[in-house]
């Protein structure tokens, strides 16, 4: 490969030295004073403590509300898969009229701002009388979701051989036990790629549901709650471990992606999503 | 090869849930900005155009949607200036540590956005982090109060969160490039400032386009960033809705500037795509 111009790239090194600082410089930061014994602010960091670990250790609120923020992740995991992986299958092997606007609404709620989704879907649970709770939480984190699994199981069938679930049901295997035991199996990398990006998107999601929170918090609504009443190094114990799990998931997904496809595919397909 | 019966399974039930939960919605959405509420705060389901004509009537909306516009467009420009040379770096020269530093950009991408929010706050309040390292080093007397809750705190932030988005399509359309068209530019005696210019830029366009939209969409409608960090002047637009289906209590008038937000990134998705298309080589 030729390297256009040494003399102009010189600056680029740099440039992209300074967007890493950028982009690390804050997490780095709500680390380091997570075990700043002075406060949440303040520099030279001191009295270096493990206090604010052990405060939230001790914090039953928090931990109900991770509780909560897993059973919602779960649940609309559940949801996400399954409509997500049929609307897929759907969108590569069907044609029914609507395909183009079902498409387009199913990928919406991924750049539309949480904003407009949260709210719509509150105006449908209050004219339904559903009271707001979890389960309106779960079925708003399930529904915008599909659009996760969708884009995901659609890009592994770009890649699957037909020829495959042909044989299968030559041999005379029913749609169903050839599903289950051929398409599924064949479809796992992005199946399960799907469901790590899903539960990491709706254990940090905050935007939606702050319109449909009823009486129990979720993880990042709890943190929200404590925010507006003031700060101390104990959010940023909570935000560090929320980064390490994040981190984990991230680079599990990634992992996945790579042996399902190689490298270069997977920024296509984030982008192509939209 | 697939039986309609089979073709019927796996379609219905997702067409089904996606009408129930995505396109009822924001049809109500819809009529919602048409209703109004009653002196004892109810919703009255006769049609009017009376909370648009309030819209319009009152200035505050118009403006802090043209302020709300005016951050999203700065959010937009600082992203593709920091995520723009990024991803022609990462494509063209990292070499060998491509992989390691397209894992590095993508990680803040999924960090949890209230966390990276945060932090921001803890480093820009009056007794953040950065004031006090400003005064540490005896660089300023007296906190810098304009760091936390300003517009410049909010477009910080966002800016910060969005540039990742902006990124990742940039990047992706860069690798698409076919790399012989670059080296034919270079034997062809082309400068390399001319390959980038004629060459390498063009075909990035579509990426550009679908980056700063991204960026502009996802930002003109945040609310979270500027009720944490923005202070009174850094309200935007998303906050008023808040509160109108909030303490103020007039769903219909939260729902019409929804409405309005919505139609306008519709329309800027549309237009981003036809753009897209016109410059797209393949």
């Amino acid at each position: 490969m030729s390297h256009p111009g040494r003399s102009t790239s010189r600056w680029l090194p740099w440039h992209a030295g300074i967007v890493f600082g950028f982009l690390y410089l804050p997490i780095v930061t709500l680390i380091v004073y997570s075990f700043n014994g002075s406060g949440v602010g303040g520099f030279p960091p001191r009295n270096l403590t493990l206090d604010w670990y052990r405060m939230l250790f001790a914090d039953e609120a928090i931990w109900t509300s991770v509780l909560n923020s897993l059973v919602v992740a779960i649940a609309a995991m559940a949801i996400s898969l399954a409509f997500g992986i049929p609307a897929a299958l759907a969108l590569d092997r069907a044609n029914f009229p609507g395909k183009t606007l079902f498409r387009r609404l199913v990928l919406l709620p991924l750049i539309l701002p949480g904003i407009i989704t949260g709210l719509s879907l509150l105006m449908l649970f209050r004219e339904a009388d559903l009271k707001l709770s979890l389960l309106t939480i779960v079925l708003g984190h399930g529904t915008a979701l599909i659009s996760v699994a969708t884009t995901e199981v659609f890009a592994g069938l770009q890649k699957l051989d037909r020829a495959q679930e042909e044989a299968s049901l030559d041999l005379g295997a029913n749609y169903w036990q050839t599903f289950w035991r051929v398409t599924v199996p064949n479809l796992r990398l992005p199946i399960i790629g799907a469901a790590l990006l899903i539960l990491t998107l709706s254990m940090d999601e905050i935007a939606v549901s702050f319109f449909l929170i009823g009486r129990d918090n979720t993880l990042p609504l709890e943190i929200w709650g404590r925010l507006r009443r003031g700060i101390t190094p104990e959010i940023n114990a909570i935000s560090s471990i929320i980064f390490v799990f994040s981190l984990v998931a991230i680079m599990l997904w990634y992992r996945l992606r790579v042996s399902a496809e190689g490298k270069a595919e997977i920024a296509t397909e984030l982008v192509e999503a939209a | 090869m697939f039986s309609r019966a089979y073709r019927a399974a796996i379609t219905v039930p997702p067409l089904v849930w996606v009408a129930m939960f995505l396109l009822v919605p924001y049809a109500l959405l819809f009529c919602y900005s048409f209703w109004s509420v009653s002196s004892t705060q109810t919703i009255v389901h006769t049609w009017s155009l009376d909370n648009y004509r309030e819209l319009f009537r009152v200035n505050v909306y118009l403006q802090t949607l043209l302020r709300s516009m005016w951050i999203a467009a700065r959010v937009m420009i600082f992203a593709l200036l920091l995520g723009y040379p990024l991803a022609y770096y990462l494509s063209f020269h990292a070499g060998a540590r491509k992989d390691l530093f397209y894992q590095l950009v993508i990680i803040p991408l999924w960090v949890s956005y209230l966390v990276r929010a945060y932090a921001w706050k803890t480093i820009l309040g009056s007794d953040g982090v950065l004031n006090t390292l400003l005064q540490y080093v005896h660089l300023t007397k007296h906190p810098l109060e304009f760091l936390l809750y300003s517009p410049f705190a909010v477009v910080l932030t966002l800016t910060h969160i969005y540039t990742p988005f902006a990124f990742l399509p940039i990047y992706a359309s860069l690798e698409h490039i076919p790399r012989n068209l670059v080296e034919a530019s270079h034997d062809l005696g082309a400068s390399p400032f001319q390959t980038f210019w004629r060459v390498i830029f063009p075909l990035s366009i579509p990426g550009v386009l679908a980056g700063a939209t991204f960026a502009f969409v996802l930002s003109l409608g945040d609310f979270l960033a500027p009720l944490l960090l923005g202070g009174p002047s850094g309200i935007m637009i998303s906050n008023i809705v808040v509160s109108l289906f909030g303490a103020a209590y007039n769903w219909p008038l939260g729902a019409a500037i929804s409405l309005i937000m919505l139609l306008l990134v519709l329309g800027l998705i549309f237009l981003s795509e036809r753009l897209e298309k016109k410059w797209s080589f393949r």
